[in-house]
């Protein structure tokens, strides 16, 4: 009976119960009927950090405040927000944290600058280095 | 030998120093809301319970300083900051929550095990409140002034050392 048990509970799975208790939002996994505003929002969605799972898109992440963000996003398309209205919407509320895409501001700017920097740093090395031998 | 030929052990070793100091750091993933200075955005909410009415962007605007509490039923740390939410009430606070992802069953349950330090909770399915003014997780406090602005946001659950800040804050807003 007990190896009855062990062997139930092997093959069987016991998910644990839900984490809250609303249903996911209407346009969490549903698609847009329109594919256009549909493709418009898929792009957008992987461009917006999810703020639970910080190393995910929203289009990637099965939380549930992904799934409310990814609804914020349809219903935002295709009432007519061009997707870039929807990305600042939710800067205006997160900061560029929930841009997932890097973007170039007062504060990032030395990640893209500094690589820059030390290419040419190298390349001049270089440069003098190949001069002196020639 | 030149110095200079170390220079680049030592930039690489100073890296490596910084490196390992970093990672020696807690890692900070709060992510404040930019919503702090401005105005609460409109909304309007159920009630999440039968016996406390629901919310409405505009009660806020009254004159006079609360507490938004964003917090749901199946939050833990909402079960350990509840005799907090109780003291800021003892100590004239009132506060409006916003019940995140909910059932009324669950919120009058939650209720009457942890007491109900609120005046009205609005039912938030679709986390709308939440993402509208920039909070990224429960539980979390925002202090609005009585013009309705947001003037301060508390991340996590409230631990007994916040709650003057809290009230600090309420006053300033008061002001």
């Amino acid at each position: 009976m007990k190896a009855f048990f062990i062997l139930l509970a092997t093959i069987v799975a016991f998910p644990l119960a839900a984490q809250d208790g609303a249903p996911p939002a209407p346009f969490a996994y549903r698609q847009l009927d329109n594919p256009a505003q549909e493709a418009a929002a898929q792009e957008l969605m992987e461009t917006l950090r999810c703020l639970k799972c910080q190393s995910q898109s929203i289009a990637d992440s099965d939380a549930a405040m992904a799934g409310d963000m990814r609804h914020q996003v349809r219903i935002r398309i295709a009432a007519g927000d061009s997707p870039d209205e929807v990305r600042d919407w939710l800067i205006e509320r997160y900061g560029d944290y929930v841009s997932y895409e890097p973007v170039m501001s007062a504060t990032t700017w030395p990640l893209f600058a500094i690589p820059v920097l030390l290419v040419l740093v190298a390349g001049l090395l270089f440069a003098r280095r190949f001069r002196r031998r020639a | 030998m030149s110095w200079r030929l170390w220079l680049p052990f030592m930039v690489f070793f100073g890296f490596l120093g910084l490196a390992a100091y970093q990672l020696s750091q807690p890692k900070d993933d709060e992510i404040r809301s930019a919503m702090v200075g401005k105005e609460l955005p409109y909304f309007t909410l159920p009630p999440a319970s039968l016996d406390l009415p629901g919310v409405d962007s505009r009660y806020f605007a009254d004159g006079k300083p609360k507490l938004l509490n964003i917090w749901a039923s199946w939050c833990l740390p909402c079960i350990a900051e509840a005799p907090q939410l109780e003291q800021l009430k003892e100590e004239g606070a009132e506060i409006v929550g916003v019940a995140i992802r909910d059932k009324p069953t669950d919120v009058m349950r939650f209720l009457s095990q942890h007491g109900n330090p609120y005046t009205r909770i609005g039912r938030d399915d679709l986390s709308e409140v939440q993402l509208g003014i920039g909070s990224s997780g429960v539980p979390e406090t925002f202090v609005i002034d009585g013009n309705g602005i947001i003037t301060y946001q508390h991340i996590g659950d409230i631990r007994p050392e916040n709650v003057p800040v809290l009230l600090e804050e309420l006053r300033k807003a008061g002001q």
